[in-house]
């Protein structure tokens, strides 16, 4: 894993953990792969926004891009 | 001619009912006719708008230059239309920036489409108070048709030779040799400094060997320029993925003349073959305009470009400055405006050194604040081509979510990269004093180029305050009364420093103004909200109307610290 100072990987949810995930699959509910993929393009940007410090974005970024190198390794 | 989108107009170029372009007289040069050839101080390479507007501004400072191109034309087709608010500002200080503005077309709104629904309209010049407004829209060939008149009214310091090809040169010590092509044959000149504006294509670089480094972007775009009588409004127009016509995208601008520059961009797979036949351009404007439109199209051309510049824009005498320097895509007008502004940051600079009033270590100033610069356009060009030509099936996506969620979401607009716009290059990083900015508040910070507010001169008679700057450096002092100027320029002259200075007094203390030159009332209150101007706050001005040092309270022997450290750039 990246050498994280600015992201916070510890438990954020506040024990809303479950009720934050059936809300990221509702949002998915019935659309079509394409949509779905268009929907987490918007998500990704509106929370980018949201956050707005580029050192936690970039923090962000490069934790889920080594998170789906490693899977390809071992796959 | 060099031109804007000489970089970049390969392929094809197609020319149907032009605007007739003015045409310059050869005359025989007096090297041909006998005359001893002396040693000049500058030779210009290239009479489009940056070798004549260097031309203009070294003949300002006093500076004897000649000119040579080998063509007798000005620019064939539009080519460079939108001049932005600095460049119009320089313009303005070379003479020639009213007569573009009552002639061009002014506009300061955008409006950003997807598909067929505007997703939002913005507004590049908000504030009230300045002289020149955002952008204006022009035709090069009237940009140097002015520049050429301008260029007369300095006769006896600016030689504009017609039909003379450079050739070669030869560089020495202390001068440059150059030979010449004309049609009574070649000739040879000395002059102690060759600026080349010869464009992308530059004989200079080639002569010199130079490489000139770059990447090419896999993407076509054709340009029209289009005659018609409709009122379409004057606003530029963008649109992603329009509904009326297969590109990419479509652009368009208004230029004078009931003259339409449409931009569509084809996609790199597009065959150059057909799109560009007559027939086939006509359709697709008739998309822009109408099915009923009449219409005629006067120059049109498909483009590809790259972005690439000069390691260095100064190689010993020989200097470059514009698209001999560097290339960028027409996107956001950063060629004509970059070139304009490398032209701005180094005519003084030369014109103090071949005075001796300088050492030759400044001009090295020049070099890093261009290349600067240059990177600036360059890195927009390559994040606005990026935006407009997705890659990958990801890039697509995120794209197109900016463009969904900028309809509702002010965020997202600021990510829409629809040609981002030029905007004026600050120098802060290479500021020689930024150490003085302390205790001022405001943006005015070393480096930067300043910015207008209207103000009133001796006599109520209205103006501008950068119409008072630049030239020479100039010394600002904000003051409460009008009587504290002449006691601060004995001041400063006590201190052995010979400046011009501009003393701005609060409108209440109009009343009390004596007829005295140096004394700009700041009307409307917005000088000294722009320039943080309390009492005593002064500024030393480059002569490119950029912050050279600014200081809390007045102080002259800091003033001619700064000043001096500038000229020597010691730091």
């Amino acid at each position: 894993m990246p050498y994280l100072t600015h992201l916070r990987t510890d438990d954020g949810f506040g024990g809303e953990e479950d009720e934050v995930y059936a809300a990221l699959l509702a949002a998915h509910e019935s659309l079509t792969d394409s949509q779905s993929a268009a929907l987490n393009a918007r998500l990704v940007l509106l929370l980018a926004n949201h956050i707005g410090d580029l050192s936690v974005i970039r923090e962000a970024l490069s934790a889920a891009r080594a998170s789906v190198l490693r899977n390809l390794e071992t796959q | 001619m060099p031109n804007a989108f000489g970089a970049v107009v390969r392929r094809s170029r197609l020319t149907m009912g032009c605007h007739t372009p003015r045409r310059f007289p050869y005359t025989t040069p007096p090297e041909l006719r006998g005359a001893v050839g002396g040693l000049h101080q500058v030779v210009i390479v290239g009479a489009g708008p940056v070798g004549l507007a260097a031309a203009i501004d070294l003949a300002q400072h006093g500076i004897h230059c000649i000119v040579l191109d080998d063509n007798d034309v000005v620019s064939i087709g539009s080519r460079a239309i939108c001049w932005s608010k600095r460049t119009l500002e320089i313009f303005d200080r070379l003479g020639v920036g009213e007569r573009m503005l009552a002639k061009g077309v002014t506009w300061q709104v955008g409006r950003v489409y997807h598909r067929d629904q505007e997703l939002y309209s913005f507004n590049l010049l908000p504030e009230r108070g300045h002289k020149m407004p955002a952008f204006i829209n022009l035709q090069q060939y009237y940009v140097e048709e002015y520049l050429v008149e301008r260029a007369a009214e300095l006769e006896g310091l600016i030689q504009l030779r017609w039909k003379n090809r450079f050739l070669g040169l030869e560089q020495r010590d202390m001068s440059v040799g150059v030979k010449v092509d004309t049609p009574d044959g070649p000739y040879r000149l000395e002059t102690r400094w060759l600026l080349a504006a010869d464009g992308a294509r530059s004989a200079v670089r080639n002569a010199l060997g130079l490489e000139f480094k770059g990447e090419e972007f896999e993407e076509k775009f054709l340009i029209a320029d289009v005659r018609t009588a409709t009122d379409y409004p004057s606003d530029r127009r963008f649109w992603f993925q329009p509904t009326f016509d297969p590109s990419e995208s479509v652009l368009v601008h208004r230029q004078p003349d009931d003259v339409f520059r449409i931009d569509f961009q084809l996609g790199w797979d597009a065959d150059v073959d057909v799109e560009r036949e007559p027939g086939r351009v006509s359709e697709r404007v008739h998309h822009v305009l109408g099915r009923e439109a009449r219409f005629e199209v006067q120059w049109c051309s498909i483009y590809t470009f790259r972005c690439a510049r000069l390691g260095r824009f100064v190689h010993g005498r020989v200097l470059f400055a514009g698209d001999s320097a560097h290339v960028v895509s027409p996107f956001g007008a950063r060629g004509g405006n970059g070139g304009i502004q490398d032209v701005d940051n180094l005519c003084w600079k030369l014109a103090l050194v071949a005075q001796g009033r300088a050492p030759r270590a400044l001009l090295e100033s020049y070099n890093l604040e261009r290349v600067h610069g240059s990177d600036e356009n360059i890195r927009h060009s390559r994040r606005t081509t990026r935006f407009m030509t997705p890659k990958t099936v990801a890039e697509r996506q995120l794209r197109d979510a900016v463009l969904a969620l900028a309809r509702d979401f002010p965020f997202a607009r600021t990510l829409v990269n629809s040609r981002r716009l030029s905007r004026p290059c600050s120098l802060e990083r290479f500021a020689g004093t930024v150490a003085s900015g302390n205790g001022v508040a405001g943006p005015m910070a070393p480096g930067m180029p300043c910015t207008d507010a209207p103000v009133m001169f001796s006599g109520q008679r209205p103006g501008w305050l950068l119409e008072t700057l630049g030239g020479d450096f100039t010394i600002v002092i904000f003051a409460v009364h009008s009587t504290d100027a002449a006691r601060r320029q004995a001041e400063l002259r006590a201190g052995g420093l010979r400046l011009p200075v501009r003393v701005i007094v609060p409108a209440a203390a109009a009343g009390t103004a004596e007829n005295m030159e140096s004394v700009l009332c700041d009307v409307q209150g917005l000088a000294g909200e722009r320039y943080g101007g309390g009492p005593g706050v002064t500024y030393l001005i480059r002569p490119d109307q950029h912050v050279a040092a600014r200081f809390a309270i007045f102080d002259p022997a800091a003033l001619a610290a700064a000043h001096a450290s500038t000229i020597a750039w010691n730091n």
